[in-house]
């Protein structure tokens, strides 16, 4: 009846597991107690829930990014503390197999749940605003891909509670996560959240690049493009291109677990080494997908903040596309020591290489850009600073690990680990929070609070060099990766210094929720009337904040680079239309919801090996996406008087400002 | 799916179609090709472990000991003329004639059906001769490719039957052929993978 599931599955025994999931179930009810004694269901449900809005749904995706950050941050500081403690002799506190879980869900949170939903969120509350357009190609599926990603989150999170998850590092590389090695539910926990929410990101891919290419106002020729929707674009086509080959690896190692097939296992003539190969052939480019859109962001913030055109717009597109092109012939980097022989790891230490020279022209892109500019300090400013010095320290340490012979004694050492967070925090984190401060005041309508946001910053930034230098130096002394306890005491210290810094990156993470909190206080003091709080350049700051929700009440001509900068120099502000035309938009849905949860059920059948309930919940999957391909009302037009009313609103707004 | 509304003296370097009122269809079909180019890179995929894999039959049966190239080309056939009866479907939803398309669809349906039937005929012999899909990575390889395949024909009969409904219900509609359109893509798409499959499994490998 349940399958593999007895009671038996929940860790009674692990205290701090138990203390977690009462914390969650806890807050969990707190949250419902509140919407049912505010009466939100209801607004929550038809308003958010089923919004098709873009601008809704970005919202979503970072607040599912942030509620993750904290989950992956705990697995850091579990992770840090436990390597301090356990390096003079003694255990620590986590043993073994469940300090194996915490590293390989703190890889799996912050990259699929963390990284991707806040890149993907600012993409979609960003673009179709800087293209002029009113939503994007298919907004129900962007509805859908949303809530596929939420719900592998929710399966990641249920493995903390319901069984285990896996204990084989982030990617699951086989031998050890085949059922010979890794028989518990570990593994099929974390395939099926992956391949949910791997779906979404999918759909999502295929929607934004519909929506770059179909959906751009008129006279917005693919050279006038903002550079952050550039990067959009390009991330996307690597997402389309990518993601299938991350399908296709999970499915194989699905088979092995579920069928019995030998594509990875020691006998029958499996190859472990094509799971590392296409495993990364979906990896490297992963990172760029997460990378791509943070230097669009850095470009606008410094373009904006430096009050000049962004230095070598050409350069800068065709950098993007290099650097598209190229992340699909450098994976193999990634395993210089399966021992392919010395001309293949050659070819690709040096494509490695190369890929730092089209990154290197956009830091310069960068530095020009603000040389001579009147530079405003202002926090997104302050991490586009951090993330350049950050970034590209990173990256030399990088371009020292893509030479073949110094990577086979760094392999696998924390130096590594300082290596990728260094350029995934100093790049991405520091980017996902410089669009964050950025467009926040577009999506709320009201500033955050600058003071709160510099000291995060200040936090974040020392934090992270206390954290992960050491790193490099214990990597370098030898210290490899994964590891529960040590016995040198020479690392002890350098452990030490890196607990400190992560404690410091907590000061900063809890700084930014206060910056919320008291940003939200003072919501009315940081309002932003005009809709344009920063004197930006592009499309998205040319309607008041938040913008309504059809974005445009007329769709904009576009002149140039920059169109909204332009129009400003003309004297051609927002204004408002002698008259307005009624407007076609699409309805909202429940049907993406329903299909999720339908999709969470059927991973959850699966990984417990429910069969009845697998099949019933495809079969409901199915019933409803084919249900909802006859439903007919999925449109309806704005009638004009409700547009005249709303942007009536904003230019009476506009005008209180400049008295 | 938005319209949009131009000022006057727009500058319209732009796609030519942007404007037009195929706008929701053309966007929609582009959405679809792109969908259609991801699913090429699965099975470029599972392709690529094939190839990898086609040598390691862990001492158990290969190729040769088991395709019948005469029974493939007759599922091969099958194929190809459902794509042929599909392309008759198109030729009469671009005329309007509803009838027509729904006996075309119900060819290329039979067809689709007949073809699924072989395979499954196909596995169902191999997995009795004790050459299944844990027999050795050669034939999981085998099996994961060519039942990919299948899974997506039998979900563009699924899709089929869906649309036939459609049709049905309210004709050949604009949106309706565009959904045909889309699985007409779909569907030649399919037939294009098989050519693929006929040739890297069956011809090189009993070859």
């Amino acid at each position: 009846m349940f399958g593999k599931l007895t009671l038996d599955a929940i860790p009674y025994h692990e205290p701090i597991i138990m203390v977690t999931v009462a914390g969650i179930i806890a807050g969990g009810l707190a949250v419902v107690a509140g919407l049912t004694y505010f009466r939100l269901w209801k607004p929550l449900w038809s308003q958010w829930l089923t919004s098709v809005d873009h601008k809704n749904i970005g919202i979503m995706y970072v607040l599912l990014a942030m509620v993750m950050l904290l989950r992956g941050f705990a697995d850091a500081l579990m992770m840090r503390s436990q390597q301090m403690l356990a390096s003079t002799g003694g255990p620590g506190y986590l043993p073994p197999e469940h300090y194996d879980q915490i590293f390989t869900a703190h890889g799996v949170i912050m990259i699929f749940f963390m990284a991707m939903p806040f890149i993907v969120g600012l993409m979609n509350l960003v673009v179709p605003l800087q293209i002029g357009a009113r939503d994007v190609a298919f907004p129900y599926l962007n509805n859908l891909s949303f809530w596929l990603t939420a719900a592998g989150a929710v399966l990641i999170n249920v493995s903390l509670a319901v069984g285990e998850f896996a204990r084989t590092g982030w990617l699951a590389f086989p031998p050890l996560s085949e059922l010979a090695y890794s028989p518990g539910v570990g593994v099929d926990y974390y395939i099926w959240s992956l391949q949910i929410s791997g779906l979404g990101t999918l759909l999502a891919g295929v929607n934004m690049i519909t929506t770059i290419l179909k959906m751009r106002a008129p006279g917005m020729t693919m050279m006038r493009l903002p550079i952050f929707t550039w990067t959009t674009l390009c991330a996307n086509m690597l997402i389309v291109a990518a993601f299938p080959i991350l399908t296709a690896t999970l499915a194989m190692l699905s088979l092995d677990r579920y069928l019995g097939m030998h594509f990875f296992t020691n006998d029958g003539g499996g190859n472990q080494m094509m799971y590392l190969n296409l495993i990364w052939a979906w990896g490297h480019p992963e990172v760029y997908i997460l990378i791509l859109p943070c230097f669009g962001m850095f470009s606008e913030v410094v373009a904006t903040f430096s009050k000049k055109r962004l230095f070598g717009y050409k350069s800068m597109v065709y950098a993007t596309v290099c650097i598209t092109i190229l992340s699909f012939m450098v994976w193999l980097h990634h395993f210089f020591t399966m021992g392919s022989g010395a001309n293949v790891n050659a070819f690709f230490g040096i494509t490695t290489m190369i890929i730092s020279i089209p990154t290197g022209v956009k830091i310069f892109n960068w530095l020009f850009t603000m040389y001579r500019g009147r530079v405003q300090m202002t926090p997104p400013v302050l991490w586009t600073l951090g993330f350049l010095v950050t970034f590209t320290i990173g990256g030399m340490t990088g371009v020292l690990t893509a030479v073949p012979p110094a990577d086979f004694v760094l392999h696998n050492s924390l130096f590594l680990i300082a290596h990728f967070h260094n350029v995934i925090i100093g790049g991405v984190v520091f980017g996902c929070m410089a669009g964050f401060n950025y467009w926040f005041p577009k999506a709320f309508g009201f500033k955050l609070d600058e003071r709160l946001g510099k000291i995060s910053f200040w936090c974040w930034l020392v934090g992270f060099y206390l954290a992960f230098m050491p790193l490099y130096a214990l990597g370098l002394m030898g210290m490899t990766r994964r590891m529960n306890h040590v016995d040198n005491p020479l690392w002890h210290v350098y452990l030490q210094v890196a607990m400190v810094g992560a404690a410091i990156i907590l000061l900063g993470i809890v700084t930014q929720i206060a910056q919320i909190a008291v940003s939200i206080q003072n919501r009315k003091a940081l309002a932003d009337h005009t809709g344009d709080p920063w004197d930006g350049r592009t499309l998205e700051w040319a309607v008041a904040s938040p913008p309504p929700f059809y974005n445009f009440a007329r769709t904009p001509v576009v002149h140039g680079r920059d169109a909204f900068w332009e129009e400003k120099q003309a004297g051609r502000g927002p204004a408002p239309l002698p008259n307005y035309a009624e407007i076609h938009m699409p309805r909202n849905t429940g049907t993406g919801v329903i299909l999720s949860a339908i999709a969470a059920v059927l991973g959850f059948a699966l990984i417990w090996h429910i069969w009845w309930l697998a099949i019933a919940s495809l079969a409901a999957a199915v019933v409803a996406a084919i249900g909802h391909s006859f439903n007919e009302n999925r449109d309806y037009y704005v009638p004009s008087d409700v547009v005249a009313r709303t942007e009536g609103a904003y230019f009476e707004q506009l005008k209180a400002q400049e008295i | 799916m938005s319209i949009q509304t131009p000022l006057s003296g727009a500058q319209l370097d732009l796609v030519a179609d942007h404007e037009h009122h195929h706008d929701a269809a053309s966007t929609t079909i582009l959405g679809f090709w792109i969908y259609l180019m991801s699913d090429c890179i699965l099975f470029a995929a599972l392709f690529t472990g094939f190839a990898v894999l086609r040598g390691s039959t862990a001492g158990g049966p290969g190729a040769k000991d088991l395709f019948d190239l005469s029974y493939v080309a007759i599922e091969t056939a099958l194929l190809l003329v459902s794509s042929f009866t599909y392309g008759m479907a198109m030729i009469n939803a671009e005329k309007g004639r509803r009838n027509a398309v729904l006996v075309w669809l119900g060819f290329t349906f039979l067809c689709g059906l007949g073809f699924m039937g072989m395979e499954l005929h196909e596995f169902g012999e191999l997995i009795e001769r004790g050459a299944g899909p844990d027999r050795s990575a050669f034939l999981s390889s085998f099996f994961t490719l060519v039942g990919t395949h299948g899974l997506h024909v039998t979900a563009g009969m699924i899709w089929m039957v869906t649309l036939v409904g459609h049709v049905l219900r309210r004709g050949l509609t604009e949106a309706n052929v565009t959904r045909l359109a889309c699985l007409s893509l779909f569907w030649h798409f399919l037939d294009i993978v098989w050519i693929g499959v006929f040739t890297t499994v069956y011809l090189l490998g009993v070859a």
